[in-house]
C-alpha cells in the first residue's frame, strides 16, 4: 500500500477510482439497454488496437492501398483477423451506438439536466460517420471509390461555393491519391483524437449529472429528504453523499462490472459468429464491388453506402431536389440533437407517458429501420414514394412531439424505482 | 398501415436483391474448400486454361501449393509456366496494353472474382457460354451478355449451342428452348465438365479468401473460450448480486 500512498500523493489516483468507479451511485435497475455504453467503449478501443497494427502494414496510396489490404489479408500473420475485426467492429460500433441512442430516447434520457450529455453524445454519432465513412475509402475498393464520389458530390450542391468545396475536400478535381492520403490521415489520428476527447466529455457530463434509468426518476434526492434506513446501503463517494441522500444505487464497481462483463461476453460471441462466419455479413459489413480495385473509368451497377448510413442516404434521395435533400439529411440529425428542447414532457421514461407518445415512438423507430432498408435498394418509384412517406413519419415525430409533450397526460411517477 | 409496408416490401425483396445485372435463376454450387483433391484440379484447370490472360497477383504460389496439399517442388514443376520463383504472385504473360485493344478490356484479375461475383454465379458463368456467330469471338454468355473472351475451355466442354426441341404446347408443336448442350466434340462429359467447373469454382473461392478454413477452425477455439467465459462470467454476477433488492 506504500505504493499507493506514494502514487496518491502526486496524482489523486485511489479518489478519483473511487468517484468514478467503486463509489459511483448506479441506479440499480439498469436493463439491457444500459449495456450499450460499456459495449461502445470496448468497441471503441478495439477499433484503436486493430487499427494501429492494420496501419503497420497498409499502404495509403492510390498505387497501394487495394494490394497492401490484400497483403494484409494473406501474408501478414493474422492480419484478416485484425482486418475482420476491425471491418466488424465498425458495423458493431454502429449497432450499439444506434441501440444506445434508442434507449436515450426511451427512457428520456436528453431530458434536462442531461442536455449537454445528449449534445455530447450526438457529436460522438457525427464524428464516428466522418470517421467510418474516411475510414470506408481506404481499402481503395469500387464501393469505396464510388461511395466517396458519390458522398463528396453531395457538397457539390451547396450553392455559390459548392464546386470549390468538392475540390477543397478532395484535394483534387476527381477522388484521387490526394484525397485518399488525407482520408488516411483524417481516419487514423485527428478524427480519433476527437472522439476519445468527446467520449472523455460525455463520460464526465454523465457522471457530473448522474446516470438516468428505465424509470426516469431520480435517486439522488434532496439531503436530510429520505431517512436513514431508507437510503442505499453502500459507500458512496462524499461528493455525492455530500449533497444528497442517495436511494436505490449500488456501486458501479463491483456490480455493473461483473453484469456488463456477462453482457460484453454474449456480445463478443455474437461479434466471432460474424468475424470467423460471415465476415462479410451477407454484403452488408463489406460490400461485394468493394474487392475489386477502384477504377474511375468504371461505375459500378448500383451504389450503395454501408448500411448504417442507409437511413439518411433514404431521406437525401427522397427529395427531389438535390440541395433540398442535403439540407434535409443534416436536418435529420440537427432534429435529434435539439430533441432535448423539443420534448416538454413531465416525464422521462416512455413508463410512464401517454399511449400517443409510445405510438410516435414506435412509428419513429419503424420508419428508420425501412428508411435504412430502402437506402440499401436501387430507387424505384415505389422505394422512392415509401421513402417520402417514411421521411414525412421520421421528422413528424419530433414535430409531433413539439405539440403534444407540452400537455402531455402522464402516468403518476413513483417516488423510487420500481423494480 | 405500417403493417401493410413491411408486406409490400417483404414482396418485393427476392426481385430486388438480384436487380443488378443478370436476374435469371443461378445454378448452385455445392463446393466444398476443404475437398483438397477438388481444389488441385481446379488450380490445374486455372493455371492451365486461365492464368495466360487473367492474373492472380493477390495469390502467391508457393501458398497456394501449401493450401492444397501440392508439395512445392511438384507444384512448381507442373503447374508454374512463367519461370518465377515459388514465393512469387501470380502474374499472367499476357501483354496487358495490346490485350486492352484485342479484347476491347484487358482481362481482369481473378484472385478475387468469386468474392465480387458469387459461387453460384460462377458455376453458372462457366455452364453458360454459347455459339453466336454475331460476336467477335463467335461465343456470348448467358449470364455475361456479350462477354469480351473466347470460349477457351470449348476443348473441354464442345461446341455448346442454345438447344431447341420440337414440343406440344397448348395444343400445338412450338419450338421450345431447352438449355445449351454441347455436341459431344468435348474431351469430358457432360457430368465430367460440370465436376470440372465446380472444382474450378471451388479453386476460386480459395483464392478469394485463403484463409477460409483456418478462420472456421479458429472461430470454433475462439466460441469455445468465450462460452466458458459466459458460464463463469454468469456465476460471477450471480455471486455478486445476491445481496442485492
Amino acid at each position: 500500500m506504500s505504493l499507493m500512498n506514494w502514487i496518491d500523493k502526486r496524482i489523486p489516483f485511489s479518489n478519483t477510482m473511487k468517484l468514478h468507479v467503486t463509489e459511483y451511485p448506479a441506479p440499480k435497475n439498469f436493463n439491457f439497454w444500459y449495456l450499450m455504453g460499456s459495449l461502445a467503449i470496448v468497441v471503441l478501443v478495439n477499433q484503436i488496437v486493430t487499427g494501429i497494427w492494420l496501419t503497420m502494414s497498409y499502404n495509403p496510396s492510390a498505387e497501394g492501398a487495394f494490394a497492401s489490404v490484400e497483403y494484409i489479408m494473406r501474408d501478414v500473420e493474422y492480419g484478416w483477423l485484425l482486418r475482420y475485426m476491425h471491418s466488424t467492429g465498425a458495423s458493431a460500433f454502429f449497432v450499439v451506438v444506434y441501440l444506445h441512442m434508442f434507449r436515450g430516447l426511451m427512457y428520456g434520457s436528453y431530458q434536462k439536466p442531461r442536455e449537454l450529455l445528449w449534445i455530447f453524445g450526438m457529436l460522438i454519432f457525427l464524428v464516428l460517420m466522418a470517421e467510418a465513412f474516411m475510414g470506408y475509402l481506404l481499402p481503395w475498393g469500387q464501393m469505396s471509390y464510388w461511395g466517396a464520389q458519390v458522398i463528396i458530390s453531395l457538397f457539390g450542391a451547396i450553392p455559390i461555393i459548392g464546386d470549390d468545396l468538392t475540390t477543397w475536400i478532395r484535394g483534387d478535381y476527381v477522388i484521387s491519391g490526394a484525397t485518399l492520403n488525407r482520408f488516411f490521415a483524417l481516419h487514423v489520428i485527428a478524427l480519433p483524437l476527437v472522439l476519445v476527447i468527446l467520449v472523455f466529455l460525455h463520460l464526465i457530463a454523465l457522471h457530473e449529472v448522474g446516470s438516468n434509468n428505465p424509470d426516469g426518476v431520480e435517486i439522488k434526492k434532496p439531503k436530510g429528504s429520505v431517512p436513514e434506513a431508507e437510503q442505499a446501503k453502500f459507500k458512496f463517494h462524499e461528493r455525492y453523499t455530500n449533497k444528497y441522500d442517495i436511494v436505490d444505487a449500488i456501486p458501479f464497481h463491483p456490480y455493473y462490472t461483473v453484469k456488463d462483463i456477462v453482457g460484453l461476453v454474449v456480445f463478443l460471441i455474437l461479434c466471432s459468429l460474424v468475424i470467423f462466419y460471415a465476415p462479410t455479413m451477407g454484403g452488408f459489413f463489406l460490400e461485394p464491388p468493394n474487392f475489386q480495385a477502384a477504377d474511375p473509368m468504371v461505375t459500378p451497377e448500383h451504389i450503395a453506402p454501408v448500411w448504417y448510413f442507409t437511413p439518411f442516404y433514404a431521406i437525401l434521395r427522397a427529395v427531389p431536389d438535390k440541395l433540398g435533400g442535403v439540407i434535409l439529411m443534416f436536418a435529420a440529425i440537427v432534429m435529434l440533437a435539439l430533441i432535448p428542447w423539443l420534448d416538454r414532457a413531465k416525464a422521462r421514461s416512455v413508463r410512464y407517458r401517454s399511449t400517443l407518445h409510445k405510438a410516435n415512438l414506435t412509428q419513429f423507430a419503424i420508419s428508420f429501420v425501412i428508411l435504412g432498408y430502402l437506402g440499401a435498394m436501387p430507387a424505384t418509384d415505389l422505394y422512392t414514394f415509401i421513402a417520402r412517406v417514411c421521411t414525412i413519419l421520421y421528422f413528424g415525430f419530433f414535430i409531433a412531439l413539439f405539440f403534444y409533450s407540452k400537455n402531455e397526460k402522464i402516468k403518476p411517477l413513483p417516488e423510487r424505482l420500481t423494480k | 398501415m405500417m403493417k401493410r409496408f413491411l408486406m409490400v416490401l417483404a414482396l418485393l425483396l427476392p426481385a430486388t436483391v438480384l436487380a443488378a445485372g443478370y436476374s435469371g435463376p443461378l445454378d448452385k454450387a455445392n463446393i466444398d474448400q476443404s475437398d483438397k483433391a477438388s481444389l488441385q484440379r481446379g488450380a490445374q484447370i486455372y493455371m492451365n486454361y486461365c492464368l495466360g490472360c487473367h492474373s492472380m497477383q493477390y495469390q502467391r504460389y508457393q501458398r497456394t501449393f501449401e493450401d492444397l496439399g501440392i508439395p512445392v517442388d511438384l507444384g512448381a514443376e507442373l503447374l508454374q509456366f512463367t519461370g518465377e520463383g515459388p514465393g512469387s504472385h501470380k502474374f499472367s504473360a499476357i501483354d496487358r496494353e495490346g490485350a486492352a485493344e484485342w479484347f476491347g478490356l484487358a482481362p481482369p484479375d481473378l484472385t478475387m472474382v468469386a468474392r465480387v461475383r458469387g459461387a453460384d454465379w460462377l458455376y453458372t458463368f462457366f455452364r453458360s457460354f454459347y455459339v453466336d456467330e454475331s460476336r467477335p469471338f463467335g461465343v456470348n454468355n448467358e449470364v455475361f451478355d456479350n462477354v469480351g473472351m473466347p470460349w477457351v475451355l470449348q476443348e473441354m466442354q464442345g461446341v455448346p449451342r442454345k438447344t431447341y426441341e420440337r414440343r406440344m404446347v397448348d395444343g400445338e408443336m412450338r419450338e421450345v428452348y431447352v438449355g445449351i448442350k454441347s455436341d459431344g466434340t468435348g474431351r469430358l462429359s457432360e457430368e465430367e465438365f460440370d465436376q470440372a467447373m465446380l472444382d474450378l469454382t471451388n479453386f476460386l473461392v480459395y483464392t478469394g479468401e485463403p484463409m477460409i478454413l483456418e478462420r472456421q477452425r479458429l472461430g470454433m477455439f475462439v466460441i469455445g473460450f468465450l462460452l466458458v467465459l459466459l458460464v463463469l462470467s454468469i456465476l460471477l454476477k450471480k455471486e455478486y448480486w445476491r445481496d442485492i433488492k
